[in-house]
Order: structure tokens, then sequence, then C-alpha cells
């Protein structure tokens, strides 16, 4: 059992990290939030609504968006491209009207393109629009990711390990980046991050994960001086940072 | 010493797999068949330039991997590689005359090994002789080899051109006598073959174009990318209108033999526009398609033959009918392949297309569906008294059927489903992760596929007039995967190329019919190594396109 008895509940507009050793079920949560998995007892609820037991693109409407731990774009798409399946459920382009190219889907389409080349812009991409997203280097391939999740119109951003393999500036950016999507769009972001640095300083709160079970939850320096977590990971952390 | 050895070490490696292909391609048949075909009258049989041109493109493979790459050592080489690969002829007919080898290659004729394989010249001098001409074949492709590339180029293209000319006469001579005055024709022509004349006016005539457009090409880029927007679309229309009327009186300008070649290929047009939505863009591979296919014939045949249902109702009646039972089927084997993915997809649909198949064949159904008997008598399509019938006037509703297909699948590629359908094909958890129903959207792709080739199907039973459960069996999808993958999945115009290349020029060269499938397969081999992303890509577009922002692309 990956997760078990976990309750967690994140507040509106805050980046709320998730941290834990390797196999701690971070991941795990993430998938039985966005639906990929089904929780065999629990439940799920965002704003009011139940989440358990709906498919992934129900999920997604609702307002989860999530990025993923090893990048996930279509890469045979161009960047817009990606970033405009990431607005599909907001379109309403019929089969018919999209054959018969109505003014209606006209319009539409000019206006998700409008607002494709905003998200790209917002992510510094707005150059490499036509450029096929497997051609991108790495970090403009996070940063779409994030453009394609942004493109759904979420309340809430879950990022698994947005900085994995980047270096400390690239990192830097990326953090001023997480705050400027809460402070400028405000989305609440869930993290998950195996870099300390990262999680102390952008989080407002954090859960620690260990086993699938809630360990400690708080603020930064709250977590920090938790003898349980400092046992069980910040023990480790040193190790965990190395790799 | 390592420099020494580089004089013959990369012919003979070469010329070994050069000489079993070679012998190969000599047992079954190839070469024996192929010689009834005069490429160059009385001078050259399609035969004789096959066995030539394998043995000079064997040399030139062996001249382009020679290192160090030194003059005298590129030349050895390639003669090196013609040797061997004449020798293991030379094997063969030795082979020949002391054992029967038709007991187990019935095509190991007498006259293949002791005529064709010599170049008509019998006896041991024949065995000197194929020597000699291996031996020529590779220096005369090592010093080529030797050349700059554009004069290669040239002679490469030229050469090719003229050897096509004289292998598609059937397609050339009506194009030339219907239009053109006789003496064209005359000059370039006879009964059997080009003349000698003819196939040097071609190879000069290529030559002289290729030369040109390398001079002049990038100028005359440079002009129309330097044209205003608004003239550029002006002469773009043009082009379609021309290209159109070309189009429309093709049928009368090239006789019938070439229009029944172009309804077969249009078919497989409409076919693989169909599949191209499925597994093209959606990325679904479907081995059953087919069944659409036979439906759509099927449904025609029940409306609109007097036998069996004795409806006898119009062809235009039965168009609605069979693309809705075409959508139906396609929609509902959607169902309970929703789940599956690759190759099990795959296996559960082409067994589909084979229940279909047999449920057409069962002597059960036979009162309804005919059995193996078939349905006869389909009505064909009239409009005010003009009546579709031979293969020049089917051709037009055909053209029309294309014409809409194209224009459907042009609309759905950049649109909303379009991209739904790629984002399912490239990734589907995160597709459904984005917000794109799986469900729906698959069921859009299969019932839109089927739908094409639905319509195929009327149009087919129309044209042939009776149809057979043994026309829908497996290898019509596995031929409209291929062409697919041939012309470049998911792309419009790599349909209608890779249907010209696979079905057309088979029609063309009745001797291929035998070796259809070893062709496909040949071509298929050599399409995915050297130009994996197919004959027309849609991507190359794209880069095309935006050339300045692919430069950046590091991969």
């Amino acid at each position: 059992m990956a997760v078990d008895g976990l309750d967690i509940e994140i507040e509106e507009k805050t980046i709320h990290s998730v941290i834990g050793p390797n196999g701690a079920g971070k991941t795990t949560f993430f998938n039985c939030i966005t639906g990929f998995y089904k929780p065999e007892a629990g439940e799920i609820f965002l704003e009011n609504h139940s989440l358990v037991g709906l498919m992934p693109d129900r999920i997604v409407r609702l307002g989860i968006a999530r990025t993923y731990q090893n990048i996930r774009l279509f890469p045979d798409l161009t960047a817009i491209e990606n970033v405009l399946v990431g607005m599909h459920a907001h379109l309403k382009s019929s089969y018919l009207g999209i054959i018969l190219n109505t003014p209606f889907v006209k319009r539409e389409e000019q206006e998700a393109e409008d607002e494709a080349n905003r998200l790209l812009k917002f992510v510094n991409l707005e150059t490499k629009a036509n450029m096929l997203s497997k051609h991108l280097p790495y970090g403009d391939q996070r940063r779409l990711e994030i453009a394609r999740a942004l493109a759904t119109r979420p309340k809430l951003l879950c990022l698994d390990e947005p900085t994995a393999g980047m270096n400390s500036g690239e990192t830097q950016a990326m953090c001023d980046f997480i705050q400027s999507l809460r402070d400028d769009l405000g989305i609440t972001i869930m993290l998950i991050e195996h870099q300390m640095r990262v999680v102390m300083g952008i989080s407002e709160i954090i859960t620690v994960l260990d086993y699938g079970k809630k360990l400690a939850e708080g603020t930064p320096d709250e977590i920090k001086r938790n003898p349980k977590v400092i046992e069980a990971y910040l023990g480790q952390g040193s190790a965990a940072q190395s790799h | 010493m390592e420099q020494i050895r580089a004089i013959w070490r990369y012919g003979i490696k070469v010329g070994i797999i050069g000489g079993i292909v070679l012998v190969l391609m000599a047992l079954i048949g190839m070469i024996e068949v192929f010689t009834q075909r005069q490429v160059i009258a009385d001078i050259i049989s399609m035969g004789h330039a096959l066995y030539l041109a394998a043995g000079l493109f064997i040399c030139y493979m062996a001249a382009k991997r020679t290192t160090p790459a030194k003059p005298l050592w590129i030349i050895s080489n390639s003669i090196f590689a013609g040797l061997t690969t004449a020798f293991f002829l030379v094997l063969l007919i030795i082979l020949g005359r002391n054992v029967n080898l038709r007991m187990m290659f019935i095509n190991a004729s007498d006259l293949l090994l002791n005529n064709l394989l010599t170049f008509g010249v019998e006896g041991n001098s024949g065995i000197l002789l194929l020597l000699y001409v291996g031996m020529f074949t590779g220096l005369i492709t090592g010093c080529f080899y030797l050349l700059p590339k554009i004069v290669r180029t040239v002679i490469l293209w030229s050469l090719a051109g003229s050897a096509f000319a004289g292998v598609l006469q059937e397609l050339i001579r009506p194009i030339l006598t219907n239009n053109f005055p006789d003496a064209i024709s005359e000059w370039l022509l006879t009964s059997d073959g080009l003349t000698m004349r003819g196939a040097l006016s071609i190879f000069i005539f290529i030559a002289l174009a290729i030369i040109s457009w390398s001079i002049k090409g990038a100028g005359i880029k440079q002009g129309w990318q330097g044209l205003p927007k608004k003239q550029q679309s002006t002469w773009r229309t043009i082009g379609t209108i021309i290209l159109l009327a070309i189009i429309l009186v093709a049928p009368w300008r090239l006789g019938l033999f070439m229009s029944e070649v172009m309804t077969i290929v249009g078919l497989y047009v409409l076919l693989g526009l169909g599949l191209n939505i499925v597994v093209g863009y959606a990325g679904l591979l479907d081995l059953g398609y087919v069944a659409f296919f036979a439906i759509g014939a099927y449904v025609t045949a029940l409306i609109t033959s007097p036998e069996i249902m004795n409806l006898n109702w119009s062809l235009w009646a039965a168009i609605p009918f069979a693309i809705f039972f075409g959508i139906l089927a396609g929609v509902l084997l959607g169902v309970p392949v929703l789940k599956m993915r690759g190759d099990y997809l795959a296996i559960a649909t082409m067994g589909f297309g084979e229940i279909i198949r047999l449920l057409v064949l069962s002597d059960a159904l036979r009162p309804f569906l005919g059995g193996s008997q078939g349905i006869g008598k389909i009505a064909k399509a009239q409009v005010l008294g003009f009546v579709f019938k031979g293969p020049q006037e089917i051709y037009y509703l055909i053209i029309a059927g294309c014409i809409l297909v194209i224009f459907v699948s042009w609309r759905l590629k950049d649109s909303r489903i379009g991209r739904a359908w790629k984002a399912m094909r490239e990734d589907e958890d995160v597709a459904q992760a984005m917000g794109i129903n799986l469900v729906s959207n698959k069921l859009l792709a299969f019932g839109t596929g089927a739908g094409f080739a639905a319509l195929s199907g009327v149009i087919f039973g129309s044209k042939i007039g009776s149809i057979y459960p043994h026309s829908f069996n497996i290898m019509v999808s596995i031929n409209i995967v291929c062409l697919i993958i041939f012309g470049g999945i998911g792309s419009i115009p790599g349909v209608i190329v890779g249907a010209a290349a696979l079905i057309g020029l088979p029609e063309l060269l009745r001797e291929f019919a035998e070796y259809r499938f070893l062709v496909y397969g040949i071509a298929l081999v050599v399409m995915m190594l050297i130009r994996p992303e197919g004959l027309w890509p849609e991507e190359a577009h794209k880069r095309e396109l935006h050339k300045g922002n692919a430069k950046e692309a590091p991969g």
C-alpha cells in the first residue's frame, strides 16, 4: 500500500509542498488526486466536488492540472499545439462545425491561438511556438509542460519535481516562476520536490510523507525543527540532495 | 599491409552480398519475367536493365564504403565488387549445367542460365563475357563515383528517367498519341520499348532540366518568396485550376486502360485517407479496416441490386445508407477495443475484419448476403441520363469522393478534434489528463475512417457491378497500411503519393504482379532505412514553413 490514511487539506492560493524520502508515496498521492489511480478507500474533494472515481479528463475540467516527474509532452507536436491540446476542454467546436468552418469555429480557433501565444509568452517560449516539442531544450520543455497545464485553466496545479535535473541558476528561475504563478495568476500550487532549498524557500505549508503516511505538517520553520522529520528524512537529506 | 588489403576487401565483402542477391533474383524468376518487356527496343530489356542496375548499385556501395577514399582504392574495390558478383552468377550457371536446379527452383530454366544471365551469348564464352561485364561495371562505377556530385546527380537522374520512361510505356504512349503530333511518339517509342534516339533524347532533356534548375532554381525560389502575398495566392489559385482541369480531362486523354488504373488508385486514396485518420492521426493501428469497405459495398449491393432484397433503389439512395452503416460498424467495433493499445488493438481489429469476411462468405447467411456467389447487378450511378458505367465515367465519382474526403481530412487535421487525436497518438494517458475524452474521440476517429471506407465501398461495388467475399480479404487492409507508411504517416499528400506508387505502379507493370509483395517488402525496408518519415511527410512541410526555427533545434 503506497498511500495509507493520508489526510491533507490544501488552502486556496497557497504553495503547498509534499516531501518525503524516495518511495514515500508522493507521486502515488498525485496520481490519486488527478484520477490516474482510484483509491480503495477515502474521499478527495475539490471545493465541494468529490473526485473519487472520476476519470482524469473530468478532473482536469474541474480544475486540477498536473505536470510529470519525467516530462511527458506530446513530442511530435509543436510547442503551440501542445498548449492548444491543453485548452481542449474549454473549446466547444463541434465536428460538423469544424468541417463547415463556421464563423464560430473560426473565431474560437483564433481566440485559442491568441491565448496559447499569450501562455507561451508567459513561459518565455513565444519565439519557439512552431518548434516540435521534442526539439526543445530541457528547461524549455519543463516550462512548456507548465504552460500546457495552465492552458487547462486550473485552480490547483500539481507540479511533480519541476526542478529535477536543473542546475542552481535554472532552479532559482523555476522557483521565481512558480511563485509568479501563484502571485500573478492566483493558482493554488501543490509541489513535490526533492531539493530542500526549493521547498523551504517557496512553500507556505509542507507535508512530510513517509511510507504512505503523514509524518508531519506545518510551515517550513516548524518542519525544520520537527524531530520526527529530522530523523526520518532530513537525516538522509544530504544524501538525497547530492543525487 | 592494412592499406593493401583495402584494395580488395570492401569490394569482396559487398560483392558477396550483391552476388547472393542477384542469384536469388535470378532463381525466383524475376529477371526472366522482366526480360519480356523492352526498355529500349531490341537493345535492352527490363530484366537486363534491372540486372545491370543491381550490379551498378553493388559496385557503387563498394566504392562508397572504401576507406581510405583514394581514387585507386575506390576503383579497384568497385572492380572487385563487380567481379565477385559476376563470380557468384558464374557459379550458378556452372551449377545449373551439372545439377538439375529445377527440382527446387522451378524458375531456373536453361534459357535463364545459359542465355539471359550471359547477355545472350551461350556456352563458355558467355561465362567469360559475364566476368568481363562484371569487371567493366565495376570500372565504370568506380570512375563514376569519382566524378563531382552535380555530374553524378545529373547522370543518375537522367538514366533513371530514361529507364522509367521505357518501363512505363503504357502510361506514356496514350499521353503522347492522344495529345501530341504523331511525330513525337514515333521519335520516342516503338511498339515495344523506347527507340535508341528516344532514350537519348529523354536522357538529354532531363539532364538539361536538372542543370538549368541547379543554375536558376535558387533565383526562381527567391523570386517566388519575394512576390507579395496576394500575388502568390493568385498564382496558387491559377495553379489549382490548371491542375483540376488536367485531372478532369485526364480519363479522355489517357484512354481506357489508364482510366482503369486511376480509378483503382483513387479507390485506394479514399481508403487510405480514411485509415490515415485512424492510424495516422489517432494512432490506432486498425488492421481490419477492409471490413468497413466491405460493409459499404454490401449495403450498396443489397439496396440497389435486384438480387436478394430486390429493392432496386438508385445508387444515390444507397450512399447515405452505406455510409451510415459503415460509421455504425466503426463505432461498434470501437467500443470493445477502447481499452486496447498497439499490438493488441491490431490483432483485435484484424479479427474483426476476418469476422466480417467470414460472415459474408458463410452458408448460413447465404440467403441474405449471397455467400461465395456474391451479389451481382449493382446499380450504376446516373445523373440526368448520364450513366457512370465505364472506368472513364466512374473516375469522376471517385474524384468527387476524393475531393470530399481530402476536404474533410484537411479541415479536421488542425482543429480541436484533430489535435485531440494527435495528442492521443502521442501519449494517451497525458491526453486524458489534458481533458480529452478518450472514448468519444476514439469513436469519432473510428467512425470517420469507417465512413470514408464505406464511401469507397459504394463506388467499388458500383464500379465492378458484382461483389464477392474474396475481394475483401486482409491483404486489402495491409496494402492500405503499407501505402500510408510509404507515403508518410499522417500526411494527406503522402496517401496520394503512396497509393500511386504502391497501387498504381504494379497495375502499370503487370509483370510485377507476381512479385508485388516482395517489392512491397523491399520498398518498405529500404524506405524505413533511408527515409523513415515517408515519401511526402507532414513534418517536412512544417520544417519548410518554419525553416528559421528548425535550425535552432539541436536534434
